[in-house]
C-alpha cells in the first residue's frame, strides 16, 4: 500500500495480520498446543480426545497451570520463584492442621491458609529487595527451608507421621467444599446426558459428572491475569518492573510494591492448589508439590516469558500448561514408554527458549 | 523578584568514600530557565537526582514552594510536579512507546475495576511527539526498536507532558538532529512562559545561552557560581565549564551574583 492516508508513514510496511500475531508473546504456546495437538491426533488412542480425555489431561494442566501463570506474572516482573513447590507442601500442611487438628471451618480455614502463605511470599519478596540478591538464591534457601519446616511440622502435629490424613471427613459438607472440590455443574452434564448430547453410561449417567473445579479456577485465573497485564495500570508496571527495574523506578513506578505482590501472588498460588489438591487427596504430606517450580518455570517460559523479564504472557502459560498435561497425559493413551515425557518436555523447553529469544530481538529490533 | 518554586540549600552527596556533591546551593523560580554546566563527573546528574527524587541527600535541606520537603521517591516528586529527562532516559526497550511514556502515571477509565485507557494514551502519545516534531509511525512499537534521538524524543515529551511545576532535563539534546533540537529550545521557551521552572544540563554553550535565565557551574562537586543572562557571554561561561582556569578574571564579570 502506498497511499498515503492520514498519519500513515511512508516508511513502514504495512504489517499483516500473521506479522502482527508473531510479535505476541503467546504465539509460541499456541502453536505449540496445535502441534501437541496434531501429534497425539496421529499417535494416540482416539479415546482421548473425547470428553473424559480431555478433563483427564486438562486437570493436571490446571494444577500445573495455576502455579504456572503466577510464575509467568512475577517473571515478567523480572523475578523466579523456587520455592512454589514447597510453597504448596507447606500450605498443605497449614490447611490441613487447621481443618484436622483444629477443626476450623473452610471459611476460615481457606482465608487463614492464603494469608499464611501471602505472608510467607512477602517474606521472599523482602529478602530479595532488600539484600538485592537474585532472587533465585534468595527463593532457593525457601525451597529447602520450606519443604523442611513442612516435613517437621507434619511430625510435629501427627505425633511422628509423615502424612496428615482425615481432611475429606473434615471438610465433609462445608458449604465451600464444592468451590474447592469434586465437579462443577452436575446438573447440566446429566442434562446434556439425558439428551444424549454427551456420553452416558447405561444407568444414564454421565461418564463425565461435571468439569473439575481446578480447571474453573485455571481459566478464571488466566482471564484476570491476562487482563490485569494488558489492561489495567499495575500490568504496566509489571512489564515496566521487569523491563528495566531502575528505569521503572525513576519514572515513578512502585517497583518494590509491585514485586512483593508478586511473591505473595506465587505464594497465595501455590496455597491455592494445596487447598484443591489436599481435599481431593484426603490427606497432606510432605511431597506434595514436588518439583511444581520447575515445572511451573517451564510452564511460563514455554508461554513466551523472557528469563531476563518484561516480557511475556499469563495466556501464554495457559497454553504452555496445556501443553504439559497433554505430554504427560498423552503418551499413557499411545505406544510410547510414558517415561519419554521428560526428554519431550526438556526439548520443548528448549525450543521455547530459543524461540522466544528470536521473538524478543524482533520486538526490539535488535539484530 | 518571584519566590522559588524548589530550593536546595548546601546539597551533599556520598556515594561510600566518593563525595558526589559537596554543597551546592541551587533554586528554580517559576517561568525561568536554569542552566546547569559543567564538566563530565562534576556532579550535575547527581545533583538533579536528589531534585527528583531519586537519591537522598547525605546532608543539605530541600524547600518545595517554601516548605521543607523530603522525597522519598521519584513517585513523590513527580506528584509535586516534578518531572525529569533523565541521562540515561529512563525508558524500557521491550515496552510500546505508549506504555513508556504513561509508566507509572498511566490514565484511567471505569468505574469500580480502574482500566488503563490505553486509546487514550495512544492518542497523547502521537499527538505529544507530533508537537516535539516526530512522526511515530505507530504508538505500539516498542521503544527498542527507535532511534536514538527518538528515543530521547519520547523522555522529553514525557517530561513535558507531565512536568507540572518543574521540568528537568538533563543533557536533553544530545542525540538529537538539528530542526529536534531547535524544538526542543523552542519547548524549553514554551514551558518557562507557561510559568514553569526549567532545569536544564548541557554541555553546549549556545544551547544554554540560547535559552538559560540563570547559569550554575558545577566543578568537582562544588558551585563555581550563579551568573545571571546579560551579565556573562559565552566565552565566559565556556571557560568556567572547562574547570575555572580562568576565575579570577570571570569572578569580576560575575559581580554581586556570586
Ligand atoms: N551511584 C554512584 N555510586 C558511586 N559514585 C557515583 C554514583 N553516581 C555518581 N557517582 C560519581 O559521582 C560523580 C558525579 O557524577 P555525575 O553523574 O553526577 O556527573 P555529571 O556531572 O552528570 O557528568 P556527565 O557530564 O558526564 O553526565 C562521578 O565521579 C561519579 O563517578
Ligand atoms: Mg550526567
Amino acid at each position: 500500500m502506498t497511499d498515503a492516508t492520514d498519519g500513515a508513514d511512508e516508511r513502514i510496511k504495512s504489517e499483516s495480520v500473521v506479522t502482527r500475531l508473531m510479535k505476541r508473546p503467546e504465539l509460541g504456546a499456541i502453536s505449540g498446543v496445535i502441534l501437541v495437538t496434531i501429534f497425539f491426533l496421529i499417535t494416540a488412542d482416539r479415546s482421548m480426545f473425547t470428553l473424559s480425555g480431555i478433563m483427564n489431561f486438562m486437570t493436571p494442566a490446571a494444577q500445573l497451570g495455576i502455579l504456572g501463570i503466577a510464575a509467568a506474572m512475577l517473571m515478567i516482573g523480572g523475578e523466579f520463584d523456587l520455592s512454589i513447590g514447597s510453597m504448596v507442601a507447606f500450605a498443605g500442611l497449614i490447611f490441613g492442621v487447621l481443618a484436622v487438628n483444629m477443626g476450623l471451618p473452610l471459611i476460615l480455614c481457606i482465608p487463614l491458609t492464603l494469608l499464611a502463605a501471602a505472608g510467607m511470599g512477602a517474606v521472599n519478596g523482602t529478602v530479595v529487595i532488600r539484600t538485592g540478591l537474585p532472587s533465585f538464591i534468595v527463593t532457593l534457601a525457601f525451597l529447602f527451608i520450606l519443604r523442611g519446616a513442612s516435613l517437621v511440622g507434619l511430625k510435629w502435629f501427627t505425633g511422628g507421621s509423615t502424612q496428615l490424613r482425615g481432611v475429606r471427613d473434615a471438610v465433609e459438607g462445608d458449604f465451600l467444599t464444592p468451590f474447592f472440590s469434586g465437579d462443577a455443574f452436575p446438573g447440566l452434564f446429566s442434562w446434556l446426558a439425558e439428551r444424549g448430547i454427551i456420553d452416558s453410561f447405561n444407568s444414564g449417567a454421565p461418564k463425565v459428572p461435571g468439569i473439575p473445579v481446578e480447571i474453573l479456577w485455571f481459566i478464571v485465573m488466566a482471564l484476570i491475569c491476562t487482563f490485569v497485564l494488558l489492561r489495567t495500570p499495575a500490568g504496566n508496571w509489571i512489564f515496566a518492573t521487569g523491563g528495566d527495574d531502575n528505569a521503572a523506578a525513576n519514572s515513578g513506578v512502585p517497583v518494590k510494591r509491585v514485586k512483593i505482590a508478586l511473591f505473595m501472588l506465587t505464594a497465595c498460588a501455590a496455597a491455592l492448589v494445596a487447598i484443591i489438591t489436599v481435599i481431593d487427596a484426603g490427606s497432606t504430606d510432605a511431597r506434595r508439590g514436588f518439583m511444581k517450580e520447575f515445572e511451573a518455570i517451564i510452564t511460563a517460559v514455554i508461554g513466551g516469558c523472557l528469563l531476563t523479564g518484561g516480557y511475556g504472557s499469563a495466556i501464554g502459560a495457559f497454553f504452555g500448561a496445556i501443553i504439559f498435561g497433554m505430554v504427560t497425559i498423552g503418551l499413557t493413551y499411545t505406544d510410547f514408554d510414558q517415561d519419554w515425557f521428560q526428554v519431550f518436555l526438556g526439548g520443548m523447553l528448549l525450543l521455547a527458549v530459543v524461540f522466544n529469544n528470536v521473538i524478543r530481538k524482533r520486538v526490539t529490533g535488535e539484530r | 523578584m518571584s519566590e522559588p518554586i524548589i530550593h536546595m540549600e548546601n546539597i551533599k552527596k556520598h556515594f561510600g568514600n566518593v563525595i558526589a556533591l559537596n554543597g551546592v546551593t541551587f533554586d528554580v523560580r517559576p517561568g525561568e530557565c536554569h542552566c546547569l554546566l559543567g564538566d563530565n563527573g562534576a556532579g550535575k546528574s547527581t545533583f538533579i537526582k536528589t531534585m527528583s527524587g531519586v537519591h537522598k541527600p547525605t546532608a543539605g535541606e530541600i524547600f518545595f514552594e517554601g516548605r521543607p520537603m523530603s522525597f522519598d521517591s521519584p513517585r513523590d516528586a513527580m506528584e509535586a510536579g516534578i518531572a525529569t529527562v533523565f541521562q540515561d532516559l529512563a525508558m524500557i526497550p521491550l515496552m510500546s512507546v505508549t506504555r513508556n511514556f504513561f509508566m507509572g502515571r498511566e490514565p484511567k477509565k471505569g468505574g469500580i475495576i480502574k482500566r488503563f485507557d490505553i486509546d487514550r494514551a495512544n492518542q497523547i502519545t502521537m499527538e505529544e511527539m507530533r508537537r516535539m516534531g516526530i512522526n511515530l509511525r505507530a504508538p505500539d512499537q516498542a521503544v527498542g526498536a527507535l532511534s536514538g534521538g527518538e528515543r530521547q524524543t519520547v523522555a522529553i515529551a514525557r517530561a513535558v507532558y507531565f512536568g507540572a511545576k518543574v521540568l528537568i532535563l538533563d543533557e536533553p539534546t544530545s542525540a538529537l538532529g538539528v530542526r529536534q533540537t531547535s524544538n526542543v529550545l523552542a519547548t524549553i521557551d514554551r514551558v518557562r512562559n507557561q510559568g514553569i521552572g526549567v532545569v536544564f544540563i548541557s554541555h553546549n554553550v549556545r544551547h544554554a545561552m540560547a535559552v538559560g535565565d540563570r547559569f550554575t557551574v558545577l566543578n568537582r562537586g562544588q558551585t563555581l557560581g550563579t551568573a545571571v543572562k546579560g551579565e556573562i557571554d559565552a566565552a565566559q561561561l565556556q571557560d568556567m565549564m572547562a574547570g575555572g582556569q580562568e576565575m579570577a578574571q570571570l569572578e569580576g564579570s560575575l559581580g554581586g551574583t556570586v
